[in-house]
């Protein structure tokens, strides 16, 4: 069942996704282990360091998954997609390479020396370590980023007409287009939307359980105020990069809408029923003039639908089909929306909840309600943050670089469905047995609160020991 | 010198770098069962390696980076043609990553064993799948163009083989070759890093898998000259690293870590530096016909890319070295079992002068 193609595609869908469930969890939550460890070094409180551990700890398990999935998405360019690779090594390769010498080396080597390095480092400069690992993630999504960005929309390069492959002209521009800056904004923010709720739900889990309070509420609070910056942060360069999206993949946009005829005052669909695949949707809600407001800031603008697109595609690319699966792009822009908006509406309540140093313990419905609200919001913007990449990645389709290779043309050309079998199907198998353990770590070590004694100075304590066979601070 | 010479050059850096480092981790890796008598050896192992393997490991995603940007028809041949092998290689390091991570994570002998296992699979297979791989590139493997194409364009060559002909003799010998080599380089390292019953075990371990490892090896590079472009600067390349290899083993005689550690790591850099000595012009050979070679100009990428990475890479290379080095550095205390603090999922407290007080 299957060819190659369809398979390969199933495959990087599915270990695409689920690397970016650990990728924006790191990408926040290393934020948040440095500024502890930092408000300790400079207020001395020790709850900061407990903070600091306990978070540290569950940030280095999830850690451990975004490296190894990591890993594959490297190799998965050559393997499953090497007409691609021949067809963009020449651009894209650029991007990926720098990111292994500028970001992979440096968040790597600093993580192993913020790991075992508190006996080893003076206070200050294992400070540094965490700081430079932190921006060791963030230059890894930008180059990653840029990478993607340029397959949405190709800048900077030309077509050999030798060999027909791109040849990159002008680096500066695949690295810092329009379109790269803004993905990496919106990564960013979505990323601090995901650990920001995280941290403040781990936080007030521990608030409604009444433990270790004076530890927990810091972080709750912490978390659900940037979560609720992060959400603005996320809307903004949402909605510059949907305008973005207009001009330079407008019928990805067309699609995201299922807007099938080119309209005038375009209203925005909240909800449909029935079919979208069709020449026309069924909307249920709608706001007029919307999606011409969204789409270019003016209400009477005219936003081009599906319909058009494809005839002017198909006059200049040749005859074919240009429309991404509309259900799909249509539905996931919907629900990243709206279930990321959750994460800022329970943050709000928390915040509410816990106003002034209240700590209610109440048994009411609504205790009850934040009680089970709690450890789920958790999901909510990794969710939106998993249906954005399907969004922007089906909404491409069926190009696997806009307007330049169709990934059908993309495909290892003498790849067997039997090879794909084996490696989706063992890939699938691996993570999905890593997921449970990993899951039950994270809610053992959650369980396990912070620590209650923590060492101030493990670097002099162990400095004062003069023994050769002293003990070491941490060890696996 | 001509910017896909450079390339050349730095992708053999790369791997080199790649192999002095992590084949000493993987070394430790496989020698887990086989050194690791009790849990509180293999924590011993682990540790030796816990703060820099995830460095290490980042070499082979450099290098594999940088064959994309640079030589990106080696890169997508190669890849695709090694499908399933690498699809190993992923899932081997996948679980070993995982495994350094976690083994201490739950209080359960069950537990710790299993990712012992995990970590012993994840490195023996890379260690030698690495030596197939190398195997199949230097000794050639099945590349043509596409039915109905031709070679004119090197776009259209492909690997057309399929997963049995990566296991050939020669591909097969680089194999046992590669992972008797980092055994003992992992051996090496561990005597160099601990001290007591650990250091003792690993330096008989390194006596014995050295050997083996130098019969292997000798019959590789010997075998490799039948496919070098350039047999007189190779063929002594290989003797020096023979003795090179022959001096390491002597100094682990003599128990002198430090010296084992570099003679072998020199071992490994020349012998590497040989295998891409005698490769070059080429990048990959196919088994078929030689006009069907992918070499350093038909794969490469055009000058511009070449220029920029090689900026990159000059300005990067020298840091990367320099702070990796540094935590070499950090890191340079030999550990024994008295050092290992109880295991840090005991209890609440991974905090152990607190929980002493």
């Amino acid at each position: 069942m299957g060819s190659a193609l369809d398979l390969s595609r199933w495959q990087f869908g599915i270990t695409t996704i689920y690397h970016f469930l650990f990728v924006p969890l790191t990408l926040g939550t290393v934020w948040f282990v440095a500024m502890f460890q930092t408000m300790w070094h400079f207020t001395g409180k020790e709850i900061y360091l407990k903070l600091t551990k306990f978070f540290g700890k569950l940030f280095l398990i999830n850690f451990a998954m975004g490296v190894v999935t990591g890993i594959v998405q490297e190799f998965q360019f050559g393997m499953n997609w090497s007409e691609y690779s021949r067809f963009v090594g020449d651009v894209f390769g650029a991007p990926l390479a720098m990111e292994g010498l500028l970001a992979f080396f440096l968040e790597s080597t600093f993580l192993g020396l913020w790991i075992f390095g508190w006996d080893r480092l003076p206070k200050k400069l294992h400070l540094a370590t965490i700081w430079a690992a932190a921006v060791g993630t963030m230059l890894s999504a930008y180059f990653i980023l840029a990478a993607n960005a340029w397959m949405q929309h190709p800048v900077g390069y030309e077509i050999d007409p030798a060999t027909g492959r791109a040849v990159l002209n002008d680096i500066g521009a695949v690295l810092f287009q329009n379109t790269a800056v803004m993905a990496f904004l919106h990564t960013m923010t979505a990323s601090f939307m995901v650990s920001g709720a995280a941290v403040a739900a781990v936080g007030a889990w521990f608030l409604t359980k009444n433990r270790q309070v004076d530890v927990f509420r810091p972080a709750m609070k912490a978390g659900a105020v940037v979560t609720l910056v992060a959400a603005v942060g996320v809307s903004i360069t949402g909605d510059l990069f949907s305008k973005i999206m207009v001009e330079q993949q407008p019928m990805k946009m067309a699609a995201a809408e299922a807007l099938y005829d080119t309209q005038e005052d375009a209203p925005f669909s909240v909800l449909t029923i029935g079919d979208v695949t069709g020449d026309s949707a069924t909307p249920i809600i709608e706001v007029p003039g919307l999606l011409s407001f969204l789409s270019t800031g003016d209400f009477n603008a005219t936003v081009e639908g599906i319909n058009d697109l494809q005839a002017a595609y198909e006059a200049q690319y040749g005859p074919g089909d240009y429309v991404p699966y509309v259900p799909v792009t249509y539905w996931s822009f919907r629900l990243m929306i709206g279930v990321g908006m959750l994460a800022a509406a329970w943050a709000l309540w928390a915040l509410w909840r816990y106003r002034r140093g209240r700590n209610p313990q109440g048994t009411g419905p609504v205790s009850r309600a934040f009680g089970i609200a709690t450890p789920l919001i958790v999901l909510a913007p990794l969710a939106a943050s998993t249906f954005g990449w399907i969004f922007t990645e089906m909404g491409r389709q069926p190009w696997v670089v806009f307007g330049e290779q169709l990934t059908a043309d993309a495909v290892s050309p003498l790849l067997t469905t039997t090879e794909v079998w084996i490696s989706l199907i063992g890939f699938t198998l691996v993570y999905a047995i890593l997921a449970v353990i990993e899951v039950a770590l994270l809610l053992k070590y959650i369980k396990q609160g912070a620590p209650e004694q923590v060492v101030a100075d493990p670097y002099e304590e162990a400095a004062k020991q003069a023994d050769e066979d002293k003990q070491l601070y941490f060890a696996y | 010198m001509d910017l896909v010479t450079i390339w050349f050059i730095l992708i053999a850096v790369l791997w080199i770098g790649y192999f002095v480092l992590d084949g000493f981790d993987l070394g430790v890796g496989v020698l887990m069962p086989f050194i690791g008598k009790d849990d509180l050896r293999r924590r011993v192992m682990v540790n030796t390696i816990g703060p820099v393997w995830d460095g290490n490991e980042v070499w082979l995603l450099v290098a594999g980076g940088a064959t994309f940007a640079a030589f990106p028809l080696w890169y997508a041949t190669m890849f695709s043609g090694f499908y399933l092998a690498l699809f190993v290689l992923l899932l081997a390091l996948i679980i070993r990553g995982v495994a350094f991570e976690y083994r201490g994570k739950r209080d359960s002998q069950a537990w710790r064993d299993r990712w012992d296992k995990a970590i012993f699979v994840g490195s023996a297979v890379p260690a030698l799948l690495f030596g197939v791989a190398f195997g199949n590139v230097i000794g050639g493997s099945p590349i043509a163009p596409l039915e109905g194409t031709t070679a004119d364009n090197a776009s259209n060559l492909n690997f057309v083989g399929n997963f049995f002909d990566l296991l050939n003799p020669y591909a097969l010998l680089m194999g046992v070759m590669t992972l008797t080599i980092f055994t003992t380089h992992g051996a090496i390292f561990l005597m160099l890093k601990t001290r007591g019953e650990v250091r003792a075990a690993a330096r008989t371990a390194a006596l014995r898998v050295g050997l083996v490892a130098a019969v292997a090896a000798v019959a590789t590079l010997l075998w490799t000259q039948a496919f070098s472009e350039r047999v007189s600067i190779t063929l002594p390349m290989a003797l020096v690293a023979a003795v090179l290899w022959i001096g390491a083993l002597w100094m682990v005689l003599k128990g002198r870590d430090g010296w084992a550690f570099s003679l072998s790591a020199g071992t490994i850099l020349v012998a590497v530096a040989s295998l891409f000595v005698g490769l070059f012009p080429n990048v990959m050979l196919s088994s078929i016909d030689p006009a069907f070679n992918l070499t350093v100009t038909n794969a490469s990428s055009q000058e511009y890319t070449l220029t920029i990475m090689t900026w990159v890479a000059v300005i990067m290379t020298p840091i990367v070295l320099a702070y990796q080095g540094w935590t070499y550095w950090v890191f340079r205390k030999r550990i024994s079992t008295s050092m290992i603090p109880p295991q840090p999922s005991a209890g609440r407290a991974d905090d152990r002068f607190a929980a002493t007080k």
